[in-house]
């Protein structure tokens, strides 16, 4: 084991794979020269050189197609969005150019390619660059969503969304990208993409969590340890394909399920989560499943609106002792 | 100007194979237009009658080994031009099985990655970056062949396109932008969409030759093309062509077309079809006469005969396909 940053392992991922396979490249805005805007890419280009680490011009919609293009002839590019807030631009060819091919084309034509960068709030940047698209990209058949926590996960989750021949969107939090987790030693550390784990082991109350709020969860949890509830946190890594098993699995132990998610709650993945429970858990429930989601607004700039809007640590103490009738 | 040099020095074989492929497609499209009258294919149809010289002319300065072909959604054409058989694409306008994406993609979305043909694609202008990256791809691997990345003159006012010129310039890659300018998008005529209807100087400003072409003449679009692909095999980057064609039918199988007068949809019909005037600039040099064009007529009533019956005979797919090519399964 060595302890890296989640940026550290991103970057290791990426570069273990473009030495395995001469069809990986990298490309966004700041990829290059810069060495990444929150410097994940750092000494790629050193490396690899500016044939397969590319400077692309402030052009998300362009060079997003441009990629999916380049997917389509067998390259395997790795497209980095500053934040997923800009892919917005480019959501047309993530899921009309990248997702629907293959079905489209009746099996003949894939495109095997990553679209990763920064998802969800940052700190104080406002509300056009703090939203979390898990949600949206998980509604649509013909991708894959995946959003891990650890640097571990990161790394052995990248690795395998490179390596997997359908599109990809990776799904980063940039207030994390410094935090520090064992990662496993080697170029052989790759993990299965659709697979969600246990955080931590409880048989009061089952916590599902992605990204970032993983680590509120797990703080959450002891908090409600201190007052003698035992919570089950569940690590989602992949929103599509969802791993519903090991979800539904842990209901049917604890009886109580709270879904939470940074994104808003309409039509959110915790929505998703709760319908799964109450079609193949109904009978194990004990309390309704609950969400614990952002307030219903545009995320807003003054430090203690954000934090109010924003899903806190408290917010999930709070849902789960009401779904424990405590 | 000699004939032979009017004619790019090709030889008979290859000048009557113009006019074959030009009539495939003119002939496949009637009859695509007539199944949809029938209730056969449905959805959306957009037929290229009229605008036959534009692909058949800018295939023919190709290499069908190296290159890759991309266009919209008005496509039957360039499938057929790429070599696609036509029962296939056919089969697919039915939503049959025998269809090239199995009946899962219909008239706007079918590929051929043996042919070269990457699609097929349904949002208007979505296939210039992609047929850019076709051309970054042909870059990066060093394969020698170039992207032929087709639009309309609609989808010349997307943003995208000029997303792509740019990174086609800078980037010198290895791609030919056709702008088919039909004159109408969709309803809207290009003096009604456009401030500028010079669309051959819109990748000017990246520094990306452009040129104005006849769309009707297709050894005006060979000779153009041939200028484009020298100077992209060149390695001195992208080519802009923006080819004057017209299109008879309405925009879709479901658009009347009030918005022009019968008149001048006749005017081209009559003394400017891109088919007629091959077939008329043939029979005027000795080499040719009318004994050369009945075979030609006889082969494609034939083939066209054949891809309908290959179509009408090919099952709906089956429910089970309903879930499948979904996901590429990983190993």
């Amino acid at each position: 084991m060595t302890t890296l940053t989640i940026r550290e392992a991103l970057r290791d991922a990426m570069a273990e794979e473009m030495r395995r396979d001469e069809k990986v490249f990298v490309m966004g805005e700041e990829v290059a020269e810069y060495q990444g805007a929150y410097k994940v890419t750092q000494g790629l280009l050193q490396e690899f050189g500016a044939k397969r680490v590319i400077d692309t011009p402030i052009t998300e919609h362009g060079f997003a197609g441009l990629a999916v293009g380049a997917a389509f002839r067998g390259l395997r590019p790795v497209v980095e969005f500053m934040t997923f807030n800009f892919a917005m631009q480019a959501i047309d060819h993530i899921i009309n150019s990248a997702a629907k091919t293959l079905y489209m084309s009746g099996g003949q034509m894939g495109c095997p390619i990553v679209f990763r960068g920064p998802n969800g709030a940052a700190s104080r940047v406002g509300a056009q660059h703090s939203q979390c698209y898990a949600a949206w990209y998980s509604h649509c058949p013909g991708l894959k969503v995946i959003a891990p926590y650890s640097a571990a996960d990161a790394k052995g989750l990248l690795k395998a969304a490179i390596r997997d021949p359908n599109p990809v969107v990776f799904l980063e939090n940039e207030l994390i990208y410094g935090q520090s987790f064992d990662v496993p030693d080697g170029d052989d550390h790759i993990l299965p993409i659709g697979k969600a784990a246990i955080a931590r082991e409880g048989k009061d109350v089952t916590i599902t969590a992605y990204s970032i709020m993983v680590g509120k969860a797990l703080k959450a949890a002891e908090i409600l340890a201190e007052q003698g509830i035992d919570a089950e946190v569940i690590d989602l890594r992949t929103i599509r394909p969802m791993d519903t098993e090991t979800i539904i699995e842990s209901v049917k132990k604890t009886n109580r399920i709270v879904a939470t998610e940074e994104g808003w709650g309409q039509s959110g993945v915790a929505s998703e989560i709760s319908t799964v429970v109450q079609e193949q858990a109904f009978d194990y429930l004990d309390a309704p499943v609950t969400r614990v989601s952002a307030k219903d607004v545009p995320l807003p700039y003054a430090a203690n609106l954000e934090k109010l809007a924003l899903p806190q640590p408290e917010d999930i103490v709070k849902a789960v002792k009401s779904v424990c009738y405590k | 100007m000699t004939t032979q040099d009017k004619f790019l020095n090709q030889s008979k074989e290859q000048l009557l194979n113009l006019y074959e492929q030009m009539l495939l497609i003119r002939r496949f499209e009637e009859k695509s237009g007539q199944l949809y009258g029938m209730g056969k294919i449905a959805g959306f149809c957009h037929l290229y009658i009229g605008q036959e010289a534009v692909v058949i002319g800018v295939q023919s300065q190709l290499d069908q080994d190296k290159d890759t072909v991309i266009t919209a959604y008005r496509d039957h054409g360039h499938m057929l031009a790429c070599g696609m058989d036509p029962g296939g694409v056919l089969a697919e306008l039915m939503g049959r099985e025998g269809g090239f994406s199995k009946g899962k993609g219909g008239s706007m979305h079918m590929f051929s990655v043996e042919k070269r043909f990457y699609g097929g694609h349904g949002i208007v202008g979505a296939q210039v970056p992609i047929g850019t990256g076709l051309a970054f791809a042909h870059k990066y691997e060093g394969d020698g062949g170039l992207s032929a990345a087709y639009m309309g003159d609609g989808a010349a006012n997307q943003g995208q396109v000029y997303e792509a010129f740019n990174m086609a310039s800078l980037w010198k890659l290895p791609v030919l932008y056709i702008i088919e300018n039909n004159q109408y998008a969709m309803g809207t005529s290009t003096e009604r969409h456009s401030a500028s209807d010079k669309f051959y100087l819109r990748g000017e400003p990246f520094g990306i030759t452009g040129e104005a072409v006849d769309g009707m003449d297709i050894f005006e679009v060979q000779k153009a093309a041939q200028r484009a692909t020298k100077h992209i095999r060149e390695g001195k980057g992208p080519y802009l062509l923006e080819i004057e064609t017209y299109r008879y039918k309405g925009h879709s199988m479901s658009d009347p077309a009030k918005y022009r007068d019968k008149e001048e949809v006749d005017a081209y019909r009559k003394d400017n079809d891109p088919i007629i005037n091959l077939k008329r600039d043939l029979l005027h040099s000795d080499k040719f006469d009318e004994d050369d064009f009945k075979p030609i007529e006889d082969r494609i009533k034939e083939q066209v005969k054949k891809a309908v019956e290959f179509s009408e005979a090919s099952p709906e797919p089956d429910a089970s396909e309903l879930y499948t090519d979904v996901l590429v399964e990983s190993k």
